[in-house]
């Protein structure tokens, strides 16, 4: 091996190891692109060492011979035009080992899909059917689908079993056990605001598995949310798919007059449901970074019309003077704006080029930020009066702590937003706050869940 | 020879020439990025030194072509390295560019040898043409 003069030896890879993530993040170059250019800058590195020059001198001679990064990429791009249309790169290209996993994961994963399809029609055996306890069915929704959700990333991250299986199987069963306690009084405010806020907590349980039981740092809660945002879409679009083609199928057999509606409703429907859960977890991570994120891409749309929305609102109720209909659907209504904006500021946050400066975006989420909060205190102030006479009920508790909650964190977040613009704090400073909070919004769900109902004596 | 060390060529000749040149050395054996780029760097007397990155969109271009071949090996230093060779359409396309720079050269060898032995009072020059 050839020794180059002078400085540490693990330098050089650290240099090489960040070069070849700038060169990477080009979506133009494939892994094995970047591969085929590293070997080169090796090459050339060590025959400069060899000529004489040190590791950091060889290094620079040979990155600034690479040529511009844009000219290359650019060459790429022109070369391979059929990436940029960011085709799923589905296990085709790459090496036999890296194939045959890739294939192992998709066999797991269709059988998930399968477990979870069968888990749903379980219930009927023991005679609950999905006709007259639709209420059962639909309290335990998420537990007929995130546990194999969750056993697939605690695979995936490669979780050590008896580590997977005491973090991820408690909260489970736990939850599987409160929502379907029989204090509960049946169709009751606390039972509906558990069954409502259930599938939250398990969705982060199953954010346990995907961070592969690291959840004290904050890049892995930051992928997390990537990934739920990605999901998100994934399965909506699965959904409409699926609706499209039942439609068809039911349109068409009725056509012929052969009678399959209790076969789709009662079968294909749910199946496909609790099925699709796994295929979109599955595409989102397959798709990984060569697909463009959706998420952020809707949030640039949608931020500035929300803000539109939300300072129309504003002036809407400063000329009202009074709010009229100061009641719970109200109070639901303000929480619904405070989620929204949220969600917006978080994939927006997502999104975010770690270096990049303030640009005019960044304003209007300031300015969407600071709408929201003033709308949701004007609303809250008016309501404050009515709900004090009224007393406090399970789902007013609810909506006011969800709305507690989220005034925290977009305050606060309008605060770093403001520093940041004026530049006196990074824009990092923004996505730690977003991804410390989210321990936060397990807690007040899991509080819904465990906490509120035995308070309200499980009416 | 007339090679000046430092002498830049210019860029459409460069680019015209990439593609020649890289068949050219394949023909002569499998190699790799790297070790191509250095035996441009040799057959031009250093004149010629590509933009090492332009390289390698070149070589897929022509394997895509079916002009040569990739594989992907093991190399000496344990890390992967993607291996070129020719094909047989690869050495047609060869023979085809090297008919052509024949010709071409040919012409301009022609354009030179007058401009040398042109003097302005020179009859010669003008029968020749």
């Amino acid at each position: 091996m050839v020794t180059l003069a002078a400085g540490p030896g693990g330098d050089l890879e650290a240099q090489i190891e960040q070069w070849r993530q700038f060169v990477a993040r080009r979506h133009a170059m494939a892994k094995d692109d970047v591969d085929e250019l590293e070997d080169h800058l090796r090459g050339h590195v060590a025959d400069l060492g060899r000529v004489g020059l040190t590791e950091d001198e060889a290094f620079l001679v040979a990155v600034k011979r690479m040529g511009s990064l844009d000219e290359v990429s650019q060459e790429f791009a022109r070369e391979h035009s059929d990436r940029l249309w960011r085709q799923l790169v589905l296990p085709s290209a790459g090496d036999a080992r890296s194939n045959r996993r890739a294939r192992r994961e998709l066999l797991l994963v269709l059988l998930l899909a399968v477990a979870s399809g069968l888990a749903i029609n379980l219930p009927e055996l023991f005679g609950i059917s999905l006709n007259e306890d639709g209420a059962f069915y639909a309290r335990n929704l998420s537990l007929f689908s995130l546990p194999f959700l969750a056993g697939y990333f605690a695979w995936k991250r490669g979780m050590a079993p008896t580590r997977a299986l005491g973090m991820l199987v408690p909260p489970f069963l736990l939850g599987a056990a409160l929502v379907n306690a029989p204090m509960f009084v049946p169709g009751g405010s606390t039972q509906v605001l558990a069954a409502i806020h259930l599938p939250i907590v398990l969705w982060f349980v199953v954010g346990l598995a995907y961070v592969g039981g690291d959840w004290r740092s904050h890049q892995p809660r930051m992928d997390f949310i990537r990934f739920t945002g990605e999901w998100a879409i994934y399965y909506t679009l699965l959904a409409l798919g699926g609706g499209v083609l039942v439609g068809l199928t039911a349109a068409g057999f009725a056509a012929v007059s052969v009678e399959i509606e209790p076969v789709l409703t009662e079968w294909v429907l749910p199946c496909g449901a609790m099925g699709a859960v796994m295929v979109a977890a599955w595409l989102v991570e397959a798709k990984q970074s060569v697909v463009e994120n959706m998420a952020p891409v809707l949030t640039r749309v949608f931020t500035p019309l929300t803000t539109l929305m939300l300072l129309a609102l504003l002036t809407a109720t400063l000329a009202a003077g009074d709010v009229v209909e100061a009641d719970r659907t109200l109070l639901i209504l303000v929480d619904l704006i405070l989620v929204l904006v949220f969600g917006l500021l978080l994939y927006s946050v997502s999104a975010r080029d770690a270096d990049a400066a303030p640009s005019a975006f960044d304003r209007w989420l300031l300015l969407l930020l600071a709408s929201a909060v003033v709308v949701d205190l004007l609303m809250l102030g008016a309501m404050l009066g009515r709900i004090a006479e009224f007393g406090a009920s399970p789902n007013k508790v609810a909506a006011l702590g969800l709305n507690l909650v989220l005034l925290v964190s977009l305050t606060w977040s309008a605060r770093l937003l403001v520093e940041f613009l004026r530049g006196r704090r990074p824009a990092a400073a923004l996505e730690r706050w977003q991804t410390t909070y989210l321990p936060v919004l397990a807690a007040w769900a899991a509080v819904v869940v465990a906490v509120l109902p035995p308070l309200f004596s499980f009416q | 020879m007339g090679v000046r060390v430092g002498m830049s060529i210019e860029k459409d000749l460069v680019a015209a020439s990439a593609t020649p040149l890289v068949l050219g050395i394949l023909a002569e054996g499998e190699s790799y990025g790297y070790a191509i780029l250095r035996r441009v760097s040799e057959l031009s007397g250093g004149t010629m030194t590509w933009t090492d990155g332009m390289l390698y969109p070149l070589l897929h271009r022509l394997e895509r072509l079916g002009l040569v071949q990739g594989a992907w090996h093991v190399a000496a230093n344990g890390r992967r390295r993607k291996q070129y060779a020719i094909t047989a359409a690869g050495l047609a396309a060869l023979a085809e560019r090297r008919q052509q720079w024949q010709a071409v050269t040919e012409a301009l060898n022609r354009v030179f040898q007058v401009g040398t032995t042109m003097t302005p009072t020179s009859s010669a020059v003008r029968s020749a043409w």
